[in-house]
């Protein structure tokens, strides 16, 4: 390499700049047509009724209200079954007390994480569904948690091993015992990246179809109890897409769009609150 | 953080308990043949030394002497880290703290603790980094709550600096007040001895000249023992000073007669700054 050949340096680096030009391209036109597919097609079918009313007869004014409400009864369900056993894990891994178990921990929650979704499903199908709740709101829940649970532990875990040693020993030299220490101080501090993590998971399985079509089912109405089928955006998706109904075909394409911005919306409000409450750089 | 204590076997044998080369100071906290280490690695080499009641003592010494180790094994910190053992006796009011059945717990909340970094707990705001030690102890009441936390920042010599903040986060404060919140922090939960372990190594001179001021202060309630490697630090502020080099305590005093006679030859090469 010749110094002072400040010309072809300079060429180089254009060449470079280009390059990195190119590929920043090539990751933003899908992003860029796929929204624009999904707006083009998807906002004509929005409208007062598809956010207020729930599936009708052909011909009856209809929308896909229930099972906007049922994606989010979902991730309320999975949520309530995966923070605490989440939050436990990623302590464990995050001050193990234990060297081994808590590899033994982390490979079965890489093998989880690498089990497809739908035989999660035909899991849950297996040993909730026919034997215990039928269809339900509550199966599909717990479906989704141990999708979500790989993710969250891993959020969890980061979270909790960004908090230094120093808050720990900080604590128990107040004479509080380690799981006070670790339960009231060092979690607390961790809280907005777990909170991160936990957005992060439930973008992830707001998506799934596949294992709910084994669990939660499906429903053409608004769900009562835990123990309903209950409809979510995903499986109505899946329904509505192959439907032989032309207004079903449409809503199919609001419900698409509506689903995406629901994840969007999820991982934006992370961040706001982030920002909000800790500052910037938090998120 | 498996805290599990175990003697290694050379150090399970009752050693002789030479006296006390101090052995008539007021004192509370006596530490004798104290052995601590990691693993196979020995750290500290049989320590007897009583700290004086209401005084400031320094702990000097080059880096990797052992001082750190030294003041963790006083409020029984050391067993916090992997494979750490300690044997020998330290007594707090003629009872052994590590005897067995004695709560580890109970000994940090006599025997307070600062750290070399100031580490305010994140998230935490000024008020509850005070009050949370207080509140999982088992204090309640709002009132109690507030007239301690106050009383604390006092001592601190932080209030006047915080008193229309107390809502806001304590990582925001700077490096100097974040480590008199550290102070206040430990002594709202009323410790009798203070250990600080290099409490001013991170802060600038005019941050380091107000927690010197304020020990001096606190010095008169408390027993303080600080671990320093400053030693015109040692030489302003400590009543006593004890000169450590690698795990041997090499020589213990009044401040004044370890700077101006010193008894070991090491000592006087430490203080006039030939080593270290």
């Amino acid at each position: 390499m010749s110094i002072g050949n400040a010309g072809y340096r300079r060429i180089k680096s254009n060449v470079i700049v280009i390059l990195m030009g190119l590929t920043v391209l090539a990751c933003l036109v899908p992003l860029a047509s796929l929204l624009y597919t999904l707006i083009s097609n998807g906002v004509g079918a929005l409208n007062f009724d598809f956010f207020t009313k729930v599936e009708g007869a052909i011909g009856e004014k209809s929308g896909v209200a229930h099972a906007i409400a049922g994606s989010l009864l979902h991730m309320l369900m999975s949520t309530i079954f995966a923070v605490p056993v989440g939050i436990a894990i990623g302590m464990f891994l995050a001050r193990p007390t234990h060297a081994r178990l808590a590899k033994t921990t982390r490979l079965l929650l890489d093998v989880l994480a690498g089990v497809p979704a739908i035989i999660i499903g035909v899991f849950i199908y297996t040993i909730v569904v026919r034997p215990f709740t039928g269809f339900s709101l509550l199966a599909g829940g717990m479906a989704l948690a141990l999708i979500m649970l790989p993710i969250f532990v891993r959020g969890t875990e980061q979270a909790i091993r960004a908090i230094p040693s120093s808050v720990d020993e900080a604590g128990l030299a107040l004479g509080l015992p380690g799981y006070r220490v670790l339960l009231r101080i060092v979690l607390p501090a961790a809280v907005p990246a777990v909170m991160t993590g936990l957005f992060l998971a439930l973008a992830r399985v707001g998506g799934e179809a596949a294992p709910l079509l084994l669990t939660s089912f499906g429903k053409g109405t608004w769900t009562t109890s835990p123990m309903d089928k209950t409809a979510s955006l995903p499986v109505l998706l899946f329904n509505y897409a192959k439907s032989a109904v032309e207004e079903q075909n449409k809503q199919a394409w609001g419900a698409a769009m509506v689903l995406v911005i629901i994840i969007l919306g999820f991982r934006m409000l992370t961040r706001l609150y982030n920002h909000w409450q800790y500052g910037q750089g938090a998120a | 953080m498996n805290a599990r204590t175990s003697l290694p076997p050379s150090a399970t044998n009752a050693a002789k308990v030479p006296g006390l080369a101090n052995g008539d100071l007021a004192s509370r906290l006596e530490v004798v043949d104290l052995r601590a280490g990691y693993g196979k690695n020995q750290i500290l080499k049989s320590i007897h030394l009583r700290f004086q009641t209401n005084a400031v003592t320094a702990i000097m010494g080059p880096s990797g002497c052992g001082k750190s180790t030294f003041v963790r094994c006083l409020n029984r910190l050391h067993e916090e880290t992997a494979g750490a053992w300690i044997a020998g006796a330290i007594r707090l009011d003629n009872r052994d703290i590590n005897a067995a059945g004695t709560d580890p717990a109970v000994v940090r909340r006599k025997v307070g603790m600062v750290f070399q970094r100031p580490n305010p707990f994140p998230t935490f705001s000024i008020y509850d980094n005070v009050a949370i030690g207080l509140k999982l102890n088992g204090m309640k009441k709002r009132a109690d709550l507030d007239e301690r936390v106050e009383r604390s920042l006092r001592q601190g010599f932080l209030w006047d600096e915080v008193k229309d903040r107390l809502d806001r986060p304590g990582t925001g404060l700077s490096g100097g007040q974040q480590q008199r919140l550290c102070i206040a922090r430990a002594l709202a939960v009323e410790p009798e001895i203070l250990l600080l372990d290099e409490p001013c190594s991170a802060l600038d001179p005019i941050s380091t000249e107000r927690i010197e001021e304020l020990l001096v202060h606190l010095k008169k309630e408390y027993t303080l023992i600080m671990v320093t490697h400053n030693i015109q630090q040692a030489g302003r502020i400590a009543d006593r000073s004890a000169f450590l080099l690698m795990g041997d305590l090499i020589e213990e005093g009044p401040t004044s007669d370890l700077f101006m006679n010193p008894k070991d030859s090491r000592t006087e090469q430490f203080i006039s700054g030939r080593f270290g």
